[in-house]
């Protein structure tokens, strides 16, 4: 594997005296798919914020194509190029759709070719498309999601941490996430898929993590984890 | 009914509603600082004084019109509030509002005791040369600095409603109001919205200011009485909602004119609190609040 895009290295994260992070370390090399899974409260979502500078961490370090990224606020991550699709989408419920849309291009590098990334983004998501004067509170949980990852690709990032985007919407629209994803990956966009969706998600992706009680578990490919009797058990009641 | 003491009502209202424009401004000011950042500027008649006096100076030293020092004081408060945010309120984001309300409150005491030691306690008040035109409508008459000072209230609330839908820094501190955890997920800079917040707020009241020292004179102990009215107003409007604050300084401004003309000047706040008092009863969230924000 050549040098990774993300290389996270020994992180600890605390909440006051918890510990939501002990230790972790992973990498990501340009162009995979790396899925994280684990049950509630494993530390996922804690990850994905102390990477994107939304939480600090106490140690350890994060580094992005080569540069060390640790403890930068959360608007300079994204202007180096992370993008992030937070739990619960957090879209902003009473500016409109396209303003929403207008709010994802906040990192200045996406500037320039604003323009033509709505183009894209509207055209891959169509629905959006027809509600984009409609405020973003009054859509569905499944458009919302689409405006959530829509307004994350307006900043053009060159990796996506997805965090929980499966979580509470219809099991069609699951699927229609995941064929997203896996489209965006297939047009030269790295992912970090944080899911409790443990199928789904080890299926898509090239390698997994299993987080557990903060600390990296198990790691491999996404197939030989599915085929891990541990992860069977644990994760998929098999 | 008279249609004499009809006449003088309609003006009492006409009165009340120029005035009340100006309030409405100066309540906007505080209805974005709370609306954007939860945080309740208990120093916001205190700031506004301080707009009332540097007109007044600019009068009275340099013969410059409260009007054309109005760009001057904005901008001057916009670089203040902006700084004010940033170094001292910025660390009290998030914490319990009576630690805000004391490091507010101790702004609010610097503040007014600077004006008292530099200006004085007697009242100041601005001449201008149009202090005793007016315009005739009908029966109506319209006294033509309250005109002006109405008319430029709206003007700048104008302006600011253009700022917050029309640009990409108002409609990222519209974001960062709206959901917080999302500003930081696009890669916001929350703690700059917060400064320019404040910054727009302070610069509102410094305006509202300006047009206030051409109607009514000034001294350091009305700030708390302003603080306390544009409370009762964005209470009244709904707190956080740029409509209601200008809806609710209308509304108080006419309550008041027409308790002064039925009642006696002396009773106007009376009758505001009284308006307040109804409001938390039966619409607790003001009339153009949202409900459960």
């Amino acid at each position: 594997m050549s040098e990774a895009l993300l290389r996270v290295d020994g992180l600890d994260l605390y909440y006051g005296d918890a510990q939501a992070l002990d230790g972790v370390s992973l990498e990501i090399a340009a162009g995979e798919i790396v899925a994280i899974v684990g049950a509630n409260g494993a530390g996922k979502s804690s990850l994905i914020r102390a990477i994107h500078g939304i939480e600090r961490p106490a140690r350890g370090t994060v580094r992005f194509d080569g540069t060390d990224i640790t403890g930068w606020p959360s608007h300079r991550v994204c202007e180096a190029g992370i993008g992030h699709v937070a739990e619960g989408r957090q879209v902003f419920p009473n500016l409109t759709v396209l303003e929403n849309l207008e709010m994802g291009a906040t990192p200045r590098r996406a500037r320039a070719a604003e323009r033509q990334t709505l183009e894209r983004v509207l055209e891959m998501f169509p629905r959006l498309a027809e509600r984009r004067r409609q405020a973003a509170g009054t859509l569905s949980g499944g458009e919302q999601q689409m405006l959530a990852i829509g307004r994350c690709l307006m900043g053009q990032p060159r990796l996506i941490m997805f965090d929980e985007p499966s979580l509470g919407l219809a099991p069609t629209i699951v699927q229609e996430v995941f064929r997203i994803v896996r489209r965006l990956n297939e047009e030269g966009l790295t992912i970090l898929l944080v899911e409790q969706n443990v199928m789904a998600s080890l299926k898509i992706a090239h390698r997994g993590y299993v987080l557990e009680n903060g600390r990296i578990g198990l790691s491999g490919a996404g197939g030989e984890l599915l085929a891990n009797d541990r992860v069977r058990q644990a994760y998929l009641g098999l | 009914m008279t249609s004499d003491f009809l006449l003088s009502l309609a003006q009492a209202v006409t009165k009340g509603l120029l005035t009340g424009m100006v309030y409405g401004l100066m309540a906007l000011g505080l209805s974005v600082i709370f609306g954007v950042m939860r945080v309740v500027n208990f120093a916001h008649g205190e700031i506004m004084v301080v707009g009332m006096y540097l007109a007044w100076m600019g009068f009275e030293y340099l013969q410059v019109s409260p009007m054309l020092s109005l760009p001057v004081i904005a901008a001057l408060f916009f670089v203040a509030g902006y700084a004010l945010q940033s170094t001292l309120i910025s660390p009290f984001i998030g914490r319990p509002e009576h630690q805000q309300f004391l490091l507010l409150l101790a702004v609010a005491i610097l503040l007014v005791n600077g004006c008292l030691a530099i200006a004085g306690p007697d009242s100041r008040s601005v001449q201008m040369d149009s202090q005793f035109d007016s315009y005739e409508l009908g029966p109506l008459v319209f006294d033509a600095v309250r005109l002006h000072a109405a008319l430029a209230a709206v003007a700048i609330a104008g302006l600011l409603w253009l700022f917050f839908t029309r640009t990409r820094t108002g409609k990222s501190i519209r974001a960062a109001a709206d959901n917080n955890m999302g500003a930081l997920v696009v890669g916001l800079d929350v703690r700059r919205l917060y400064a320019f917040t404040f910054g727009v707020g302070a610069a509102c009241v410094g305006a509202a200011g300006a047009l206030m020292i051409t109607i009514i004179p000034v001294t350091p102990f009305l700030a708390a009485e302003y603080t306390l009215l544009a409370f009762v107003i964005v209470i009244v409007g709904g707190l956080g909602s740029m409509t209601g604050a200008l809806m609710g300084g209308l509304l108080i401004g006419v309550s008041e004119a027409v308790a002064g003309l039925l009642l006696q000047p002396s009773l106007k706040s009376m009758v505001s609190f009284g308006i307040l008092i109804l409001v938390l009863l039966l619409r607790p969230q003001g009339l153009f609040g949202k409900s459960g924000t």
